[in-house]
């Protein structure tokens, strides 16, 4: 008879390896890093025993207590709990604890004992413990508990064979002990008569050597530091920037000069005509202009995950958490808005780990202001287009210079943007507490590094195939159609629907000094930002005729002022153009007020910085 | 071990230097002033393993007004704001 579906939930405190040991078990590829809060999601994978059990398990994200604080953390209790719609409690519950750190993780797991649930204690990151000299009298443990014990090491191949097997085993012998749920709220003195029941157990079965993690001690001696540490993390931000500029242009050439070689293939070999201009100029011009940018992506990735793999973004909270204060921002914001730098939907999702209701909406509204990896191409494109190449101080490159400054510009933008909402809005505020957990630092492992620069690789290149290609096929066809009359003198695309509505949308965009093309541009560029730079690619390959091969930045050297240029720039700090983005604060916020709210102070900021960038410009006679 | 805890003052963590070590007497969350309810703010403290008879040790402070601190609570690290270690009452 085939045995029905056994339910398995990982619970634990934050940053004990839930999600690692998740992926170790169902081979998926959920987001693992070193900070607590990384999991802010129910996520569910299937397996198969050693003796063949069909096996489901969910995993949630960290939390310290069933009180569910903040939304993450409520995720989490309404699971353990069944209280969450359409689910069934779970079978077995898998508490995870890291084996370095034991006194969290019993006492809650001596509080989800209450819910009845029956359960399992797997002592994870046992390797680190070992290294370290912490021994754990397995058995004793179990006794003292009640409840079944392993190890485990979630990131090593075999890590999870023990508790692969204590699964069958404990499985085999589930079915009648379900027990009353007798959960409720803590109080703080049982809380506190729990913490001291965990610290006896503690102390009964576990030996801790008296030697702290000396590397993390050293090294937060000069990453802590009060002066050195925001030094460092300034130092860090700048070679980060600097390194998508300088690293990436060899690369960058290289797909260029491919694309280059294909359009000129293609032109040689196809009949001139609609197929031949269709693969020239709107599928080689405008998707493989976003294609260009993919090792400067792979870049800020890399940068991105080694950090957070690391272990320093919890301390990079650390250094900002008053300087965010003053802006009137949560301690715990910097590292969604960090995120914010990859892409602002897994910055706007991070938020869940903010308990206070107003300063997690203000997070989400600032949060699209932080550079995200879709504007890279924006930026990359114009500046190498406008900004010579030349070193400032013998060492520091001009173009990597002008990138600082504009992620420089969202940052200080959205800080700003912070304080005025808490200064006109929330006057009544009271700064929430930041607290949050220091975890040691871990070396950061190449699988999982290699694995996330190629998940973000894909997907970019997904999006470059799917939102941006289909986008393309729209500018194009607008670009090329009506066709011309037959003797007509005037460039071909001036006949088109896109030159109809670029020219129609002129007058608005005419004093922030964007012209009909860059009016086009926009448009089809508020589904995904990359989408600009396809269409400004795709316009100007068709209206430069069809032995226009040149690449996009070398047309629009030619063709826009300075002050345009540096328009443009000013317009994507602030533009609300991403519809993905817009959907998930909807989502977030449950409330289309609030996108609303989003998109037209953005577009407000976008118009205001552009129509003073130009005007300055224009006057300084960069015009 | 410090067995002079008797001896020595009691103080609230939030007022320690960097370096200070000592052993937390009794949690106040009245004290503290904080945003948080006092049931609150002391359910939490406890739940990162702030109780009575934990080793702290304030290894780091930040710049702006030496604030938040970085405490070192038996084997862990947390980063709590000056504010809310008013509550923890050390000697
Ligand atoms: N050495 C070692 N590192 C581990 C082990 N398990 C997890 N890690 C590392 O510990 C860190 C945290 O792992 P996660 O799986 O993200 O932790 P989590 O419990 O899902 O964290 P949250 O989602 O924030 O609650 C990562 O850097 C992992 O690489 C282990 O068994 N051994
Ligand atoms: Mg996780």
């Amino acid at each position: 008879m085939e045995l029905p579906l056994l339910h398995l939930a990982l619970v634990g405190t934050p940053n004990s390896g839930k999600t690692s040991l998740f992926n170790a078990l169902t081979g998926s590829r959920q987001k693992v890093a070193n900070y607590p809060g990384v999991t802010v999601e129910r996520k569910e994978g299937f397996f198969v025993t050693p003796l063949g059990r069909q096996v489901s398990v969910v995993d949630l994200p960290g939390t310290y207590s069933l009180r569910g604080r903040s939304p993450d953390e409520e995720i989490t209790r309404d699971f353990v709990l069944g209280k969450a719609s359409g689910e069934a409690v779970p079978d077995l519950v898998l508490c995870v604890a890291d084996s370095t750190n034991l006194r969290l993780t019993i006492r809650l797991l001596l509080e989800l004992k209450r819910t009845g649930r029956p359960m399992v204690l797997v002592l994870n990151m046992f390797d680190i413990a070992a290294r370290r000299g912490i021994t754990v009298d397995v058995e004793r443990l179990a006794k003292e508990l009640g409840l079944p014990v392993v190890t485990s090491i979630a990131v090593r191949k075999g890590g999870t064979a023990d508790l692969l097997r204590l699964t069958d085993e404990v499985s085999a012998k589930l079915a009648a002990e379900a027990e009353a749920n007798s959960w409720r709220a803590l109080s703080v003195a049982e809380l506190r008569a729990t913490q001291r029941e965990a610290d006896r157990i503690i102390a009964d079965c576990v030996s801790l050597p008296s030697r702290p993690d000396t590397w993390t001690a050293r090294i937060d001696a000069v990453v802590l530091h009060p002066v050195g540490g925001l030094v460092v993390l300034a130092l860090i931000l700048f070679v980060m920037f600097q390194a998508v500029f300088a690293w990436a242009q060899p690369l960058m050439e290289l797909l260029n000069s491919g694309f280059d070689a294909l359009g000129e293939f293609v032109h040689a070999t196809l009949p001139a005509g609609l197929l031949q201009s269709f693969l020239q100029n709107g599928v080689i011009s405008g998707v493989g202009s976003v294609i260009v940018f993919l090792p400067q992506i792979i870049i800020i990735f890399l940068f991105i995950l080694l950090l957070e793999d690391f272990g320093y973004m919890a301390r990079a909270a650390f250094l900002m958490d008053r300087i965010m204060g003053g802006a009137g921002l949560h301690g715990r914001a910097f590292i969604p808005l960090l995120s914010s730098f990859a892409c602002a939907i897994p910055g706007i999702m991070a938020t869940r780990v903010i308990d206070n209701k107003r300063d997690r909406l203000t997070t989400i509204l600032i949060a699209p202001l932080m550079t995200c990896s879709a504007r890279i191409p924006v930026y990359t494109l114009i500046i190498s287009a406008f900004i010579p190449a030349k070193d400032v101080w013998g060492f520091i490159n001009l173009q990597g210079l002008v990138m600082f400054g504009l992620y420089a510009a969202g940052i200080i933008s959205a800080l700003a943007v912070s304080f005025l909402i808490k200064f006109f809005m929330l006057r009544d505020y009271a700064p929430a507490p930041f607290m949050l957990e220091l975890p040691d630092y871990k070396m950061p492992r190449l699988k999982s590094i290699v694995i996330g620069i190629y998940t973000r690789a894909k997907m970019f290149l997904v999006r470059a195939g799917t939102t941006i290609f289909s986008m393309m096929v729209l500018i194009w066809f607008l670009a090329s159609f009506p066709q011309p009359p037959a003797g007509a003198t005037e460039p071909a695309i001036d006949f088109s629907l896109a030159a109809i509505i670029g020219k129609a949308l002129e007058p608005l965009l005419a004093p922030v000094g964007f012209n009909w093309q860059i009016a086009v541009a926009l448009i089809p560029g508020m589904a995904a930002r990359e989408v600009a730079v396809a269409a400004l690619g795709t316009v100007y390959a068709i209206e430069g005729g069809k032995e226009a091969a040149e690449q996009i930045g070398q047309v629009l050297a030619t063709k826009w002022s300075l002050a345009t240029a540096l328009s443009m720039l000013a317009w994507y700090i602030f533009a609300p153009q991403c519809a993905s983005t817009l959907a998930v604060i909807r989502r977030e916020t449950g409330s289309w007020t609030w996108m609303a709210v989003t998109f037209t102070y953005m577009l407000v900021l976008a118009y205001a910085a552009s129509l003073v960038t130009y005007n300055v410009a224009v006057a300084l006679g960069a015009g | 071990m410090t067995d002079t805890n008797d001896t020595r003052p009691h103080m609230p963590l939030g007022l320690a230097q960097r370096g200070y070590t000592g052993v937390i007497q009794q949690l106040s969350a009245r004290q503290a002033g904080s945003a948080l309810s006092d049931i609150e703010l002391e359910s939490r403290l406890i739940e990162l393993g702030f109780v009575e008879g934990a080793r702290v040790e304030v290894l780091h402070e930040g710049l702006v007004g030496r604030d938040p601190i970085a405490v070192r609570v038996d084997s862990i690290t947390i980063a709590v704001r000056r504010r809310e270690a008013m509550a923890i009452i050390v000697a």
